[in-house]
């Protein structure tokens, strides 16, 4: 996995709550056996009409947001599937980084695995980086990790929290799977144990 | 020994490591796996090089593409998409020696209904999916839970997930149900009071009175839902009823493995002063029969009620519901069960279980649906299917005028051919109502099996009491 460098961007607003992986990702587009290249199928009932043309009032759409590297967005993002095409199709448009006052559980798991990060703010802080997020081209924000900081296009800054470990797998790009085999010792273990006293497993 | 949830109990049972900063790897005794969220794992392990750690405990099973109708042998039926992931599963299955029940194999169906069938989900097991709807599982007090693709990945090559846990809540639904009123309808009530994201950091454990009532296929449609609610997972802990459905089913063990696992499934309860960090109490006798209105599975009322106005909501849910009316088709104040309706579904993880079909049929009896309607029956599984024509059922759909299909998740999600048209409005007993989710532009209604049995009679949303 990439580093996650500090980031720099456009900021795109969304302030629709319950913003569901069906609207993220439509299922026409989970046929792909790659994990590439569903950028340009993100949001995309929203983003186009029938005929497959863009809808030019869609936020992604507008020129100011198309090279957009954040999302601000409404409560309860990710909610529904477990689809990881969600944050694939995000991060195969760009988006690096997502606000919101809460996510659901296995959409905020899936971003850590791809490399984004998932950054919850108390409901006035969402609000303020909404409105400024709303000044198009001009809303560039700024992400940086290591301090646990998002700076919006007026020089204010908001502290978020996120968990060490996860961090550090971001920061240093770090493979979950790698870092578990390195406890294969303890599996091993377990599975002897496991295999005495529940023999039927 | 301090007192422990059921959650705490399972958890503490699959512990392989603690980290310093709490973060936990958690052994994994199931992997289901299907054609969807996959092929991208197997790809992944085959560029590292790595193989299934625990084949034997790893069963695969295409549902979500394959086509229900009689023809789906012929591939043909299939676009070339959905062929291709389906091949996949069917060469990842073979290459790294999975369980695996091709389409072509009577015991196919769909992967949360295969499970429990198969006797592959005990009680105090800890299941993983890549599927959301995982949760089903925890019907047999198990830990079961959806994952992502690179977690499958992880799972695959470790048998293990990286984890931090959940807190504690308890959903209790005291007494008993009114007649017309079922499991689907306790697991939209509950959706409806919490809100969907009411869940989110929580394992909620359903109990009361009116759950232990419930017989193990009306606890899969609940615990099914407990995603719906943003719940990591939803359990019910296993009683005498968990230990007669699981008995002598083909993955169940067997002779003194049995005995030696009853003895640890008979403490797999909450103790009584468990500490829980959020506790529900919803009286069964205030569950009425309900429907969604809107695009959300947290849009529930009773039948009896009028659609509702955008402005009674606070906050983001203003704009929220009304996005959900305009996409629907419908005026606040309109009455719930005068709403007409196109099509009906009756399937799915949440209601297509042989019990599902029985509640259905029986107000299908001597009775036709009404004229235009489309209807369709898809069995959660070809053995689901193989019982219901046994018991006649299947008869009783097909003379009120239902088709009867093979086993898949079908118009669910609208992957495979069955899918609604824009604006064409469906009475469904699945569990998502999402914009688009069966078929760009349809609009769905979620609601238990007998209501859209109900509503395929009548042509609107109907009290299925009125009915009975
Ligand atoms: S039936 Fe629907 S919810 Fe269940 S696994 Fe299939 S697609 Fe998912």
């Amino acid at each position: 996995m990439e580093k996650f460098e500090k980031v720099t961007g456009i900021a795109a607003p969304m302030p629709l709550v319950n913003i569901d992986t069906d609207m993220i990702i439509p299922k026409q587009f989970l046929k792909t056996i790659k994990r590439s290249g569903l950028g340009v199928n993100l949001f995309d009932e929203m983003r186009y009409d029938d005929n497959g043309n863009e809808i030019p009032d869609f936020v992604l759409n507008k020129p100011a947001y198309r090279e957009a590297k954040i999302l601000v967005a409404g409560d309860n993002f990710g909610c529904g599937s477990s689809r990881e095409h969600a944050p694939w199709a995000l991060a195969d448009f760009g988006i690096k980084v997502i606000v919101s006052t809460s996510y659901a559980d296995i959409f905020y798991n899936n971003c850590f695995k791809n490399g984004m990060l998932p950054i919850v703010l108390p409901e006035e802080q969402v609000e303020a980086l909404m409105k400024d997020a709303e000044k198009g081209a001009n809303a560039r924000m700024e992400v940086d990790l290591e301090s646990q900081t998002i700076t919006d296009s007026t020089g204010a800054a908001y502290h978020f929290e996120v968990d060490p470990f996860r961090k550090h797998c971001l920061l240093e790009g770090l493979d979950d799977i790698g870092l578990t085999l390195e406890k294969a010792g303890a599996i091993e273990t377990f599975e002897a144990q496991a295999s005495q006293w529940r023999p039927w497993v | 020994m301090s007192p422990k949830t059921l959650y705490d109990k399972i958890w503490d049972a699959h512990l392989v490591h603690e980290a310093e900063d709490g973060t936990c790897l958690l052994y994994i005794d199931r992997h289901l796996v299907h054609e969807v969220t996959s092929p991208q794992a197997f790809e992944g392990l085959r560029m590292a090089g790595r193989k299934v750690h625990a084949p034997d405990k790893t069963i695969a099973v295409p549902d979500h593409n394959v086509p229900t109708t009689l023809d789906r042998a012929n591939a043909a039926t299939m676009t070339e998409e959905s062929r291709i992931q389906v091949e996949a599963l069917d060469k990842n299955a073979k290459d790294f020696g999975l369980h695996y029940y091709p389409v072509s194999d009577v015991r196919q169906g769909i992967v949360h209904i295969v499970g429990p069938e198969q006797g592959w989900t005990l009680p105090g097991m800890t299941v993983v999916c890549g599927d959301s709807h995982t949760a089903t599982h925890g019907a047999f007090g198990a830990l079961a839970h959806g994952i992502g693709t690179s977690e499958v990945e992880h799972v695959l090559a470790t048998q293990t997930l990286i984890q931090s846990k959940s807190k504690n809540m308890k959903v209790e639904i005291t007494g008993k149900l009114a007649p017309g009123v079922t499991a689907k309808d306790i697991t939209l009530s509950v959706i409806g009071r919490t809100g969907t994201a009411g869940g989110t950091g929580y394992v909620i454990e359903y109990c009361g009175e009116a759950i232990r009532d419930l017989s193990m296929e009306g606890r899969m449609t609940v615990c099914n839902m407990a995603i719906e609610g943003g719940a990591r997972a939803g359990l019910i802990a296993p009683d005498e009823k968990t230990f007669e459905y699981v008995k002598g089913r083909p993955h169940a063990p067997k002779g003194a493995q049995w005995e030696a696992a009853m003895d640890w499934w008979k403490t797999l309860y909450s103790d009584d002063d468990a500490h829980w960090d959020k506790v529900i109490t919803i009286r069964g006798e205030d569950i009425a029969p309900v429907v969604t209105w809107g695009t959300s599975p947290e849009d529930v009322l009773p039948i009896t009620a009028e659609v509702p106005d955008p402005a009674s909501f606070s906050g983001g849910k203003v704009g929220a519901a009304q996005r959900s009316l305009d996409y629907m088709g419908l005026k606040p104040g309109q009455k719930l069960s005068d709403i007409e309706i196109d099509t009906v579904f009756i399937g799915s993880c949440t209601n297509g279980r042989i019990e599902d079909l029985r509640a259905a049929a029986a107000i299908l009896k001597g009775k036709k649906i009404k004229d235009g309607m489309r209807a369709m029956v898809v069995p959660g599984s070809g053995l689901v299917r193989a019982q219901a024509e046994e018991e006649g059922l299947a008869q009783i759909f097909q003379d009120a005028g239902f088709e009867w299909r093979l086993a898949g998740c079908s118009m669910c999600l609208a992957m495979n051919p069955d899918q609604l048209s824009p604006g064409e409005r469906c009475a469904a007993t699945s569990n998502r109502n999402f914009e688009g989710r069966q078929g760009r532009g349809g609009r769905t209604h979620l609601m238990s099996p007998a209501m859209a049995a109900a509503a395929a009679v009548t042509g609107r949303l109907t009290d299925v009491r009125e009915i009975m």
